[in-house]
C-alpha cells in the first residue's frame, strides 16, 4: 500500500482547503501561550511551528473527557430514558506525532475488546490521520523503548517527514490515506528514492518494552521497589489525563428532580477511589500499589491480554507530573531488577 | 549545601529522625524532584536552589510517609507556614516533625517547635511580593467581562485532574467534596460548569487557609493559575478579619471561627 510522494510545505494550504471543502472538521496543533493542543484550524498559518509534543493528545477526539451516554426524565411512576446518538463528525487530525499515531491502536484494543463500543468505534471510523514526524525530541521522549520511533508510521493514514525547508515526504500508508491525497492529487508528486532517516530525531532506547511483560510478574511482591519509586507520587490523575493511551473511565449521574444525565468521564488508577468498594474494601489502598497497577497495566497486563503495549512513550506523563515522576526511569530500572 | 548534608547526616545517624524529606536533582537541569533520604549515606543527594520550590510540608499527612518514623523537611518559608497551619488545625502535634530551612547564606536553621517556628517567621517577610500584588491589581483592574473572560479561558481548559489538590498542603480531606455524590454537590464533568464549581469551591474552601506557596499552579498540568483566585481571598480575608494563616498556631481561621462581637448582625 505504502506510496511515496513529495508534498511541497506551500501546498499544505491548499490542501487543508480541499479537505475542509470535502466535508472535513480538521484539528491540528495550536500553541497557547505555553500550551500546543489540537484545535479546529482552516490554514496553515495557524498551525504551531516548533514543538516536541502537544501538551495533551488527541486522544479526546475518539475519547472525550466527558461524553453523555443517556439521559432521563421521570415521568409519574415512569422513567422515560433517551439514549443521544454519539456524534462523529468526520474528522482529520492533523500533525499528529507517530507515538500518538500509535496510540489509537491502544484505544481500539481497549475500547473493541469484547463488545464493540457504541461512543468510541463510530468516532475512530470517522478518524483520519496525518502524521509528522519527529526531527526533535527532548529527554522525556522513549518512543524507541516501547517499539516506536520518532518516523514510525503505524497508526498514520499519511506520514509527514519535513525533509527541509521546503518538503514533505508523505508516505501514503492506507487506502484512508489515499483517499485524502486523491482530493488534492497534484500536490503529492513522486518520490525518488528519499531517504527520511537523517532527518530524524535521536531517541536513544533505554529498555526493551517488549520482553517485560513476563518478567514485570516476578516483581509484583517486591512491595519496597515500588514503595520507594512511588513515595513522591502524590496520587492526583494528572499523568492519567495527559496520556494517549489511559482509557480507564467512570460513570457518573447527574440528576435533579426531574431527571438526570448519565456522563462517562475520564479516571485515574492513581486516585484513592478508583478501586473502592461498596464495602468500603480497597484493594490497592495505599499510592505503592496504585503506581505498580499503572505500571503493570501498561507494561505487563496489556501486553498479555491485548497483545500490544499499554504504553507509546510520548513522555507526557513525566513532562507533567508535578513532583518529577518518570515513567522511562523507573520502568528502566524495573527493567535492570528483573533482568 | 554541605551543610543541609551534614545535618541530615547527623540527624538520621543520631536517630533523631528516621527520613529527611527534601529536594534532590530531577528529570532535567531546571527540575529538583522531591526524596526521602532514610540512610545517612544518602544524604549528599539533597540541594537546595531555585529549583525547589514545591511544598514539601504537603508530605507530612501522607499515610505512607508517615509509616516512616518521624521526619525532619526541608522547607522555605511557604513550608513553615504551612506546619503552623496544620498545628492550628489540629492535623500535627508539636515536636513530631522538624523543619530544616536553609537561609541565603547557606546556614540551615533546625526548627524543632511549633513555637521556634512561629519565632523564626515572625523576623522574615511575609505577604506579596510587589510583583504578585501588581498582577493581582491588574486582574482587578480589568472591566467585569473581560476578567470573566480571563477566566472562563483559564478555566476551559481544566480537566479535573486534582493535581492542584493533591499539591496543596491544605487540601488534606481524606474525602473531598467532589467526590460525595449523594447529593452530588459539584457537577463531574469537566464542562464550563463543572471546572468553575471546581475551582471556586476550592478556592472558597482555602480562603484564610492558604498559606501562599504556590504548588498548586505549579502542579497545573495545563498551567492555570489558580494561584491568583486563592491570593484574592487572601487579601480579602486579611483586609476583612485582619487574619493571615501559617503565622501562628492559634486555633482561629477566618472561615470557621464565631465570636460573639462579631459586627455583622446577621450572624448573631
Amino acid at each position: 500500500m505504502t506510496e511515496s510522494a513529495i508534498l511541497q510545505k506551500r501546498s499544505l494550504a491548499e490542501l487543508f482547503s480541499r479537505l475542509i471543502a470535502a466535508g472535513h472538521r480538521l484539528l491540528a496543533p495550536v500553541r497557547r501561550d505555553q500550551q500546543v493542543g489540537f484545535e479546529p484550524v482552516s490554514s496553515p498559518q495557524e498551525v504551531a511551528t516548533d514543538w516536541v509534543q502537544t501538551t495533551r493528545p488527541a486522544k479526546s477526539v475518539v475519547f472525550p473527557r466527558y461524553e453523555e451516554i443517556l439521559r432521563y426524565r421521570f415521568a409519574g411512576k415512569d422513567v422515560e430514558v433517551e439514549e443521544p446518538r454519539p456524534s462523529a463528525p468526520s474528522t482529520v487530525l492533523f500533525g499528529v506525532r507517530p507515538c500518538d499515531a500509535a496510540s489509537f491502536a491502544v484505544l481500539k484494543a481497549v475500547f473493541t475488546w469484547d463488545s464493540p463500543d457504541v461512543y468510541f468505534e463510530p468516532k475512530l471510523a470517522a478518524t483520519t490521520i496525518i502524521g509528522l514526524s519527529c526531527t526533535k525530541a527532548d529527554p522525556y521522549c522513549f518512543c524507541t523503548s516501547v517499539g516506536g520511533g520518532p518516523g514510525d508510521t503505524r497508526g498514520s493514514d499519511i506520514l509527514l517527514t519535513p525533509l527541509d525547508d521546503e518538503r514533505y515526504l508523505a508516505e501514503i500508508l492506507t487506502e484512508r490515506g489515499r483517499m485524502i491525497a486523491e482530493l488534492a492529487p497534484g500536490l503529492f508528486t513522486p518520490a525518488d528514492a528519499v531517504s527520511k532517516e537523517r532527518v530524524l530525531a535521536q531517541v536513544p532506547a533505554r529498555f526493551n518494552g517488549q520482553d517485560l511483560a513476563a518478567r514485570l510478574g516476578r516483581l509484583f511482591d517486591r512491595t519496597e521497589i515500588w514503595l520507594e519509586q512511588s513515595l513522591r507520587c502524590l496520587g492526583c490523575g494528572a499523568c492519567a489525563f495527559v496520556c494517549p493511551t489511559c482509557s480507564c473511565f467512570d460513570i457518573q449521574d447527574e440528576r435533579d428532580r426531574q431527571g438526570g444525565l448519565r456522563l462517562r468521564c475520564w479516571d485515574s488508577c492513581g486516585f484513592s477511589l478508583f478501586t473502592l468498594h461498596a464495602s468500603g474494601h480497597n484493594p490497592r489502598s495505599v499510592q505503592s500499589e496504585r503506581w505498580r497497577q499503572r505500571v503493570m497495566h501498561k507494561f505487563s497486563y496489556q501486553p498479555e491480554r491485548l497483545g500490544l503495549l499499554g504504553c507509546v512513550g510520548c513522555g507526557r506523563c513525566s513532562r507533567a507530573c508535578p513532583v518529577d515522576m518518570n515513567l522511562a526511569e523507573h520502568v528502566q530500572s524495573l527493567a535492570e531488577i528483573s533482568g | 549545601m554541605q551543610q543541609l548534608h551534614s545535618k541530615a547526616r547527623q540527624l538520621l545517624e543520631s536517630g533523631a529522625v528516621k527520613v529527611v524529606i527534601g529536594y534532590a536533582r530531577g528529570s532535567d537541569p531546571q527540575r529538583a524532584r522531591p526524596c526521602f533520604v532514610r540512610r545517612p549515606d544518602q544524604a549528599d543527594q539533597l540541594i537546595w536552589d531555585d529549583r525547589c520550590q514545591q511544598n514539601l510540608a504537603t508530605y507530612l499527612l501522607k499515610p505512607e510517609v508517615k509509616s516512616l518514623g518521624k521526619p525532619a523537611v526541608v522547607v522555605g518559608l511557604p513550608g513553615l507556614r504551612t506546619i503552623l497551619q496544620y498545628a492550628a488545625e489540629n492535623q500535627l502535634a508539636d515536636q513530631a516533625v522538624l523543619a530544616l530551612t536553609v537561609s541565603d547564606h547557606d546556614q540551615v536553621a533546625e526548627l524543632t517547635t511549633f513555637d521556634a517556628i512561629e519565632k523564626y517567621l515572625a523576623t522574615r517577610p511575609s505577604g506579596l511580593i510587589p510583583e504578585q500584588a501588581e498582577e493581582l491589581a491588574r486582574l482587578a483592574r480589568l472591566p467585569p467581562e473581560q476578567r470573566w473572560a480571563f477566566w472562563s479561558a483559564e478555566l476551559a481548559r481544566c480537566v479535573k485532574c486534582y493535581a492542584c489538590r493533591a499539591a496543596c498542603p491544605l487540601c488534606y480531606c481524606a474525602r473531598c467534596i467532589v467526590e460525595v455524590n449523594q447529593p452530588q454537590w459539584i457537577p463531574v464533568a469537566s464542562d464550563p460548569l463543572g471546572n468553575l464549581e471546581w475551582n471556586i469551591v476550592r478556592a472558597m474552601h482555602l480562603a484564610g487557609r492558604c498559606v501562599d506557596c504556590g504548588s498548586c499552579a505549579q502542579a497545573c498540568p495545563e498551567n492555570i493559575r489558580i494561584d491568583l483566585l486563592n491570593r484574592v481571598l487572601a487579601q480579602e480575608v486579611e483586609a476583612q478579619f485582619g487574619a493571615r494563616p501559617g503565622l501562628s498556631v492559634r486555633k482561629d481561621y477566618a472561615l470557621a471561627t464565631f465570636r460573639p462581637d462579631d459586627k455583622e448582625d446577621f450572624i448573631r
